[in-house]
């Protein structure tokens, strides 16, 4: 690279002498946030976003197992007067339950999970990683991030307005199932989800096309595709998911939405409609849609794995096509989440093989993270920790969804809590810990202070005990039949139950710790210096300051031929 | 691509990217049309099938040399939640030889106070076997307008294709169930008063 890690740092440092370098000029405080057009700025604005839409969906799942911890329904009549609502027939308890398990999913998976990978670490790093001053589209980049708040607000909206005879709120699902969603909600309250989520989608659809542009046109000189850190490689495919995936959904919810509101019959019955045409439309969108919230996370490990291994990734074009090849396989699987919708035999063994060969480039993922850690120099910092967290807990998920690809069992374990267990496990462990182990990682860089190790190292114990004890417990249940989306159970399910409760009390602690540990961070860390990682930290960001000047890059870096897909920065090695 | 700035190489591929996106949209769609004719054409879902009276006349004729496998056929019937009809078939179940033309009947009854227009969905169980359930007339294919209080009887023609025989995925399947619900045409009442009097026994 033409210019050194030294060389952007002591440029950042002249900055502070001059407040008023092009680099670090910022706007006023309102045109800085509302009218952002900054990728760092907005990358922090999603962050902030998904922290709040998480602590919101995560107290939501408290609510849930607080419900859960006992047979018999204690808790949801309490919450429905707590909302101003009457709340003492079962009818109504009922219906507040399945809000909540709406709410519950579509918070963590549309306003949580994506807002934080894509949007936040997206943002962030994607134009740091490969070298440019900015995303192509900085504008757009800004349209998408408020759309992501005005579908947010909408959905939030929905659970004050009547969505069926029992109640407010709209209680669906996050798969808006027909006919539960047209004939079987009356009122506005799924109109309000369904128009939360065609704000997502489209704010989603502008933010995929604006990090196709920025990855294919405005990488620095001399990183070609097989030099790009898989990070950048992981957020590529998402996008291109997010393209293909996005729009079905928002075709599914439009004809939803005129069959509720315009007497269309895409999904009804009674005018030849059918609806399991929807459960298709939805899972063809939805599957692609679990690995839009996984891949982003498996770049992270990749990039986090290396660093603290001080290792290349092992396998590095394997991994980068391990992510396309998950992508594509990821459009052909979707109806093995309908097995019992009453599919042929054939058909249900195309979905069962097609799903399980998944297994093979998930495997390459793994089997390459433990290979990259194999004989290196490992250190147990905390973005390590949460990336070894992931990759065995992920590991465990990746397990129990191969059980559930088979069709036949499927047939018995279909809408089980080993279901529940199993995409917990892959999803608020597997991408949430890449989430924690990211935010550790990048967390000094971003905002130029250094969080307490020990605090992280705290909460990622807490948090790895906690949500085990909260789900490992899923799987016994849902093997003995207990089945998901009621709010009651037989009292031979209560044990595990009240345990997975307890659970949640120490993950919901680990969270106090992450809240006070990021506030430590803000207000009295350390000073982070531009490359805090030291040797094994190697592409691009790191030869910036920490945080990173307001524009960056103005001379553009320059990747040459030394420089291998795993080291952007490092100065040609002296002829021996 | 060299002479092109990069806003101009960005715009085109923004413009590719959203083009791909609203292919998708269109697409998204488009698979309503097309999953009626997929499960019309290859009996998915159970979706059975419509014949001539020439083809179940060669069906017939196929069956002879066959030998005279029969299936017990169970026949279903349902209306929905807000249709006021009294609904079902005269027969529970008949065995039926494998191409044997066979006709069931069900008899259907307005029991509220004003003509109503009806459609009837149609499966079979097992799924498998829409392919080979060949109906050459039914009252399924066509609306049906009860005035208050009418009683209409409604024959079901069908036979089971032969080639049911060489289907592996239905060895061992003895019975198959035919099921219909009868649905409120959404919206009936002007169809109703345009039907109106005397159209009530079975247009087939």
């Amino acid at each position: 690279m033409a210019t050194t890690a030294d060389g952007f740092t002591a440029h950042h440092d002249a900055d502070h002498a001059h407040a008023h370098h092009d680099a670090d000029h910022k706007p006023g405080f309102f045109a800085r946030w509302f009218m952002s057009t900054n990728h760092k700025d907005i990358g922090t604005l999603y962050l902030i976003f998904a922290i709040i839409a998480g602590i919101i969906g995560g107290a939501v799942s408290g609510l849930m197992r607080w419900e859960l911890a006992e047979p018999g329904i204690q808790v949801l009549g309490q919450i429905i007067q707590f909302m101003g609502g009457d709340g003492t027939t079962i009818e109504q308890q009922g219906h507040m339950w399945n809000v909540l398990i709406t709410a519950h999913g579509l918070i963590m998976v549309f306003f949580m999970v994506m807002p934080a990978m894509i949007g936040g670490f997206g943002n962030w790093f994607v134009p740091l990683m490969i070298g440019a001053p900015d995303m192509a589209f900085p504008r757009m980049n800004n349209i998408s991030f408020w759309l992501t708040v005005a579908g947010f607000v909408s959905l939030m909206a929905s659970a004050f307005v009547p969505g069926g005879p029992a109640g407010n709120g709209a209680g669906t699902g996050w798969t808006v199932y027909a006919p539960l969603s047209t004939k079987g909600s009356v009122g506005p309250a799924v109109d309000f989800a369904i128009f939360s989520l065609h704000l997502a989608g489209a704010g989603s659809i502008l933010g995929a096309t604006n990090f196709i542009t920025t990855i294919f046109n405005m990488r620095a000189p001399g990183m070609t595709l097989h030099k790009m850190p898989l990070f950048v490689w992981s957020v590529l495919v998402t996008a291109f998911l997010l393209l293909l995936a996005l729009p079905v959904l928002a075709a599914a919810i439009t004809m939803l939405l005129t069959d509720r509101n315009f007497g269309t019959t895409f999904f009804n019955a009674d005018g030849g409609g059918d609806p399991v045409l929807y459960q298709h439309l939805f899972w063809f969108f939805g599957h692609p849609e679990v690995y839009i919230m996984i891949l982003p996370g498996f770049g992270m490990i990749s990039q986090i794995v290396a660093t603290f291994s001080r290792k290349p990734v092992f396998g590095y074009l394997g991994m980068a096509y391990a992510m396309v090849a998950i992508g594509v396989v990821g459009f052909v699987v979707w109806a093995h989440h309908m097995y019992t919708v009453g599919l042929s035999v054939n058909t249900k063994m195309y979905f069962t093989a097609a799903t399980m060969v998944i297994a093979v480039p998930t495997g390459v993922k793994i089997f390459s993270w433990i290979a990259t850690m194999w004989g290196g120099s490992i250190e147990f910092k905390s973005p390590m920790v949460w990336a070894l967290g992931m990759i065995f807990l992920f590991t465990v998920g990746g397990v129990t969804g191969v059980v559930l690809a088979n069709g036949g069992i499927d047939d018995n374990m279909h809408d089980t809590y080993y279901v529940v267990a199993h995409f917990h496990y892959v999803l608020s462990m597997g991408a949430v810990f890449s989430l924690f182990a990211g935010w550790y990682y990048w967390f000094p860089k971003m905002f130029g202070r250094w969080h307490s190790e020990f605090l992280a190292h705290v909460h990622f114990w807490l948090f790895f005990i906690g949500v085990n004890v909260i789900f490992f417990p899923m799987h016994f249940l849902g093997l003995q039949g207990m089945a998901r989306r009621y709010p009651d159970y037989t009292p031979a399910f209560e044990q595990w139950n009240h345990i997975a409760s307890w659970g949640y009390v120490i993950m919901a602690v680990s969270m106090l710790v992450f809240f006070v540990n990021t506030f430590y961070a803000l207000f009295a860390g350390k000073k982070a210096p531009g490359n805090y990682w030291g040797e094994g930290a190697t592409t691009l960001e790191w030869s910036l300051s920490s945080p990173p000047p307001f524009h960056q890059f103005e001379t553009l870096p320059v990747i040459e031929e030394h420089h291998s897909h795993y080291d952007h920065i490092g100065e040609k090695p002296a002829k021996a | 691509m060299a002479a092109l700035t990069l806003d101009a190489r960005n715009r085109r591929t923004m413009g590719w990217a959203f083009l791909g996106a609203l292919a998708m949209l269109a697409l998204g769609f488009a698979s309503v049309p097309l999953y009626r004719l997929f499960c019309q054409v290859t009996g998915f879902g159970g979706t059975t099938q419509v014949a001539t009276m020439s083809e179940a006349q060669l069906a017939e004729q196929q069956a002879a040399s066959a030998g005279g496998r029969t299936f017990s056929i169970r026949f279903d019937a349902n209306t929905a939640r807000d249709m006021p009809w009294e609904f079902a078939p005269v027969q529970r179940t008949d065995t039926v030889a494998v191409g044997q033309r066979d006709m069931a009947t069900y008899i259907a009854r307005n029991d509220s106070s004003v003509p109503i227009t009806g459609t009837a969905t149609f499966n079979v169980e097992p799924e498998a076997a829409g392919i080979h359930f060949k109906k050459i007339q039914c009252f399924c294919f066509t609306e049906q307008v009860l005035q208050p209080g009418q009683e209409v009887r409604m024959p079901v023609l069908y036979f089971v294709d032969p080639a049911i025989l060489d289907d592996p995925d239905l060895d061992g399947v003895e019975q198959i169930t035919l099921s219909y619900t009868f649905h409120r045409k959404p919206g009936d009442t002007v169809a109703a008063d345009a039907a109106a009097a005397g159209k009530g026994e079975q247009p087939s």
